[in-house]
């Protein structure tokens, strides 16, 4: 169902018989014009003012108190419509909506191009990647049933196929029945402790070292098996006490394995071995990290977890304010030659160094300008409310607020400055009005000061800080010349690429240090008056 | 050049007069000296026994007064104007020397050279 929405003012009946036989179906404003700019919702909320219907009422009087003071581009709690949004309108000009039209979508969840790109990606891969996930895990489960089934059914089978030629079972024999049993309790905790834990990340090839140790485990099963099944059961052994011991020795090794196990994939990475250097390639951030002895693909996954722990959030309109502003410097200065030819190159050399620098100092000033009213702002608006004491409770119940009613009464004073620094600073995509508003509410409960609340505005913080909405990188992809199995090597280089943008890693080796010793004796440390001084006379 | 503590110290001394000079606001001698009972002795290029504490000359302005006079380099003083110089501190040498009421200095100086010279001449050891 598509919408035509006409800019210049037309006959409102007219408009209205075309809207309620079009609109079968309640389509509140809320709904229209959400890809489009707030001025195009004031002007059907205008005409749509005759029909006043109990939720229009509520939504547009609502809207018509952000009209007043908050126009923050992004409407709540819509990720990819925020998005799209925002891509579409790299300059904020107020006289943008006056003479176009627009085609919005059919209803909220209207998309564009490259969403639609993203989430088809993202979809066959997950699917891709579950089915391997679970296919992993099945196998796993089937391994270790095996292994657990095994020496209770080596004790077992000789009660059930030979009982009367079976010799008893004396004391010690029963004291082993006693190991045997702990020891496979320890090795049930120890396995689920080593890995039953929920995945971190789907890796594109598979983990060696643990492909190994289950071929390894399975093979050692096999022959026990083997050996069982040669030499016990097939000559009905009667030495009872000799098959608990068997059974011991079984579980003793399979407690060896674990402990390889440790070894291979807990112990071995811990000591540092490489340290890597990580390169954002678009604003080049860049950070440094020590990691051990990792395959590719795990030192990737350890440095995509500091990535969204500590680098600041990749922020586009960044990059594209600064090209902009560089393109508009040189776009002035370009030299036409005039006897019809084509136009000469723009004079790269002959840009004014000076008045980029100007004009850099003139938005660092027009920031700190936005954001010293913002600080006057904000502490003024904490000033109008205060925490309630308990005796005061009793006395003015209707005035009560809990915090989120306290924080949407105080947010609108503020929100006018908020939303110019933001736009100044150009982090108005990362944060919706809900999520101000959320901040806001959490701050007043845990008694935060206006200078803790401004915090996550006035720096870009690490990705996570951010809502999951405004990541903007949730597929990697690891780009390498060598097998991502292979392990770290020094000056190895390789790519996690994104959506957006992508980190380069280049790996170097910790030198090998040779040290010697030298020994003082605590009694050699003795002092001698060394003046020698010559005065000429 | 050694002395045994408690025994008188015996050398085969020169005298020198030195006539002082006058720069400016200073009297000057025209040379420099080094040692003392407060010095390290074992830094002394100029002595042979390396505990020697005494003050010797380490430097000579040529052409000045103590040049003129005939000090040379290495020579060890043992009194300056009466005053013994072989037990004294750096800065007590110092003072004695540039004494700004005294034109004259009359130095009493001993090296290696003269005692060789004396054992040369007498053929022997020199009778106290």
């Amino acid at each position: 169902m598509t919408l035509l929405i006409w800019r210049r003012p037309i006959h409102p009946p007219l408009l209205l018989a075309q809207w309620s036989a079009s609109t079968g179906s309640c389509v509140s404003p809320r709904c229209v014009g959400y890809s489009a700019s707030q001025r195009e919702n004031k002007l059907v909320h205008r005409q749509f003012g005759l029909e006043r219907s109990r939720d229009r009422h509520k939504s547009r009087s609502k809207d018509s108190r952000s009209e007043k003071s908050v126009t923050i581009n992004t409407p709540p709690a819509e990720p990819l419509l925020g998005d799209s949004a925002v891509r579409g309108e790299q300059v904020q000009d107020d006289n943008w909506g006056e003479t176009t039209t627009a085609v919005t979508g059919t209803s909220e969840h209207s998309l564009s191009q490259e969403d639609i790109v993203r989430i088809t990606k993202d979809l066959e891969d997950s699917v891709g990647l579950d089915c391997r996930r679970y296919f992993t895990r099945t196998l796993a489960v089937i391994l270790g049933l095996l292994v657990f089934l095994t020496p209770l059914a080596f004790l077992v089978l000789p009660h059930l196929l030979w009982p009367e030629k079976l010799q008893s079972c004396g004391t010690a024999c029963e004291g082993l029945f006693i190991s045997v049993a702990f020891k496979l309790l320890i090795l049930l905790l120890a396995v689920w402790a080593l890995f039953f834990r929920p995945a971190r990340a789907g890796l594109p090839r598979v983990f060696v070292f643990r492909a190994l140790l289950a071929v390894l485990v399975l093979l050692f099963v096999v022959s026990y098996w083997l050996f069982y099944g040669v030499r016990i059961l097939d000559s009905q052994d009667e030495n009872y006490q000799g098959i608990v011991q068997y059974a011991v020795s079984l579980v003793d090794a399979l407690l060896f394995i674990h402990y390889l196990a440790i070894v291979l994939l807990e112990l071995r990475q811990l000591q540092p071995c490489f340290s890597v250097c990580v390169t954002r390639s678009t604003d080049g951030e860049t950070r440094h990290y020590n990691l051990g002895q990792l395959s590719i693909q795990r030192a990737a996954l350890a440095i995509i977890e500091h990535y969204y722990c500590d680098f600041p959030v990749h922020n586009p309109a960044l990059l594209s304010a600064s090209k902009s502003r560089a393109a508009k410097h040189l776009a002035g200065l370009k030299v036409y030659n005039v006897d019809g030819e084509f136009p000469a190159a723009p004079a790269e050399g002959e840009w004014d160094p000076a008045a980029e620098t100007r004009e850099e100092a003139e938005h660092e000033r027009r920031v700190r300008k936005r954001k010293a009213r913002l600080v006057v702002a904000v502490e003024e608006a904490f000033t109008h409310i205060k925490r309630m004491q308990e005796e005061e409770q009793k006395k003015a119940p209707g005035d009560v607020m809990d915090p989120r009613e306290a924080a949407q009464a105080i947010f609108p004073s503020m929100a006018r400055a908020l939303q110019k620094y933001l736009r100044t600073t150009k982090q108005q995509h990362c944060h919706s009005m809900e999520s101000i508003q959320q901040h806001l509410a959490f701050c007043i409960t845990n008694n935060m000061t206006p200078k803790a609340f401004l915090e996550s505005y006035l720096t870009p913080g690490p990705t996570l800080q951010y809502s999951r909405d405004h990541w903007l990188a949730r597929q990697w992809t690891l780009i390498s010349e060598a097998s991502v199995t292979s392990g770290l090597k020094d000056g190895g280089v390789f790519l996690l690429k994104c959506v957006d943008f992508s980190l380069v890693v280049t790996s170097k080796k910790i030198p090998y240090i040779q040290m010697s010793e030298e020994y003082i004796d605590p009694k050699s440390h003795k002092f001698v008056l060394r003046l020698q001084s010559e005065t000429s006379v | 050049m050694s002395f045994v503590p408690g025994q008188p110290v015996t050398a085969v001394v020169q005298r020198i007069e030195i006539q002082k000079l006058r720069q400016g606001n200073n009297l000057i001698l025209g040379f420099s000296i080094g040692g003392g009972i407060d010095q390290d002795p074992g830094q002394n290029p100029f002595s042979e026994d390396k505990t020697d504490k005494g003050i010797y000359v380490t430097r000579i302005t040529s052409g000045g007064p103590a040049d003129v006079a005939g000090l040379m380099m290495g020579d060890k003083i043992m009194q300056v104007n009466g005053w013994d110089m072989t037990m004294v501190t750096h800065d007590k040498a110092r003072k004695r020397l540039t004494k700004k009421n005294e034109d004259v200095v009359r130095l009493l100086v001993t090296r290696k050279s003269l005692e060789e010279a004396v054992k040369h001449s007498m053929g022997g050891y020199p009778r106290p």
